[in-house]
């Protein structure tokens, strides 16, 4: 239970660290200077939320190792995240979106977490769910607010939506170990979160306007690590100075 | 070894010196971090939660509660950062929102359908600029009144 319960914590800890080093890509690049400050504020929380995870990583680890151990020292085929979050920063409508849909899927994933039978992850799942909230409440506002004025910025919207659309399955993916979790109700059934999160998200691009893409290619290797060749420029960037200086503090 | 006779309500008078370093007006007790004290034979253990996940002013907090217990020749001190209870802007004492808005930041309300006080001059007409400010804590405001843009402490919870 222990090893899953690794698995699963750095599933979550990868996706929050890959989305939240994206969004600080942002940093100096906002559209405007209160937004620059929102994405960069966003970021911050969700590189928490990764600091969280890879703890509870740690204490469910056969070997000793540290969270930023976790974050520095793993290579690509280690990191769990779904392919969604390692994708290259894009636009700002792009961006948008992509949080979108990763804020309610936290929201239900964590709404869920935080009564599951693990203690620790239930406190966690609960702390980043008061965030998470945070967070929806913007990103839902501004893809209404871009889908909803110019016709530029509709069609970006409606561009981000058509390649995006494709990676969103993967986040419910399920292993045997996470199926072990969700038999030991650690994790909720990832079935009736994409259930919800359809629900959610369909309804929001329905009032954008925005026209759901038919069905077709899928993306998927996260939970085995299999990603695309973005992670490897991200990783490169982040980790650079850990691996040039090994245990470098400041 | 603690000193002998040391009680906990001793340290967490000690402790009101180390404030919030993004607000430094309001202690880490009255901002509701500061969780427990307490005395064991061997160290004195002092409970705190964080606010934000991401805030980086835990670990300066961390650092000052070793200092300030330092100046008072306390130096076997465990710092434990708690998962629970999760904090919330209701830990705010009465005594630190007072403290908050004589600085010029809005304290949070408690039910949403309250208005947001400009800390300035009391107007209740305020817009929101922005869900977020300088520090994760933090939106910004500006007073419709007194025209002067102000941070409010956002309701977390
Ligand atoms: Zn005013």
């Amino acid at each position: 239970m222990n090893q899953d319960l690794y698995q699963f914590a750095l599933r979550l800890a990868d996706t929050s660290l890959t989305m939240g080093q994206r969004l600080a890509e942002w940093c100096g690049h906002g559209p405007y200077l209160e937004e620059d400050v929102a994405l960069t504020n966003v970021s911050l929380d969700l590189i928490g939320h990764a600091q969280m995870f890879y703890q509870l990583a740690c204490d469910n680890s056969e070997t000793s190792t540290s969270p930023d151990d976790l974050a520095f020292l793993r290579d690509v085929p280690e990191y769990r995240n779904p392919l969604i979050t390692e994708l290259p920063r894009g636009d700002f409508a792009y961006t948008t979106l992509k949080q979108y849909f990763i804020d309610v899927y936290h929201l239900h994933l964590y709404q869920q977490l935080s009564v599951s039978s693990d203690e620790q992850l239930a406190a966690l799942a609960q702390k980043a769910l008061m965030e998470v909230k945070y967070h929806l409440s913007r990103s839902e506002a501004w893809c209404q607010r871009l889908s909803l004025s110019t016709e530029e910025a509709h069609e970006k919207m409606q561009k981000a939506l058509d390649d995006l659309w494709f990676y969103t399955p993967e986040l419910f993916e399920t292993d045997e170990s996470m199926q072990r979790l969700m038999t030991a109700s650690v994790i909720p059934d990832m079935g009736a979160i994409q259930t919800v999160w359809q629900q959610q998200t369909e309804q929001l691009l329905e009032d954008c306007q925005l026209a759901k893409p038919e069905n077709g290619w899928m993306a998927t290797g996260g939970l085995v690590g299999e990603h695309t060749e973005h992670l490897g420029y991200m990783l490169a960037d982040m980790q650079f100075l850990q691996r040039a200086y090994p245990g470098c503090e400041w | 070894m603690v000193m002998s006779g040391l009680t906990a309500r001793q340290v967490l008078a000690w402790l009101q010196a180390v404030k919030d370093p993004e607000i430094p007006v309001i202690s880490i007790q009255d901002l509701g971090v500061l969780q427990a004290v307490e005395i064991t034979n061997e160290q004195i253990v002092v409970k705190i939660i964080p606010t934000y996940s991401g805030c980086p002013a835990m670990y300066v907090i961390q650092d000052e509660i070793r200092q300030t217990l330092a100046e008072h020749g306390q130096h076997e001190v465990d710092i434990q950062l708690l998962n629970t209870p999760a904090w919330n802007t209701d830990m705010i004492t009465a005594r630190g929102r007072a403290a908050m808005k004589l600085y010029g930041i809005a304290p949070p309300i408690s039910a949403s359908d309250q208005v947001i006080q400009c800390p300035q001059c009391g107007s209740e007409k305020t817009t929101c600029i922005s869900q977020f400010g300088s520090t994760a804590c933090k939106a910004l405001y500006r007073c419709e009144s007194c025209l002067e843009p102000f941070d409010y402490f956002k309701c977390h919870a």
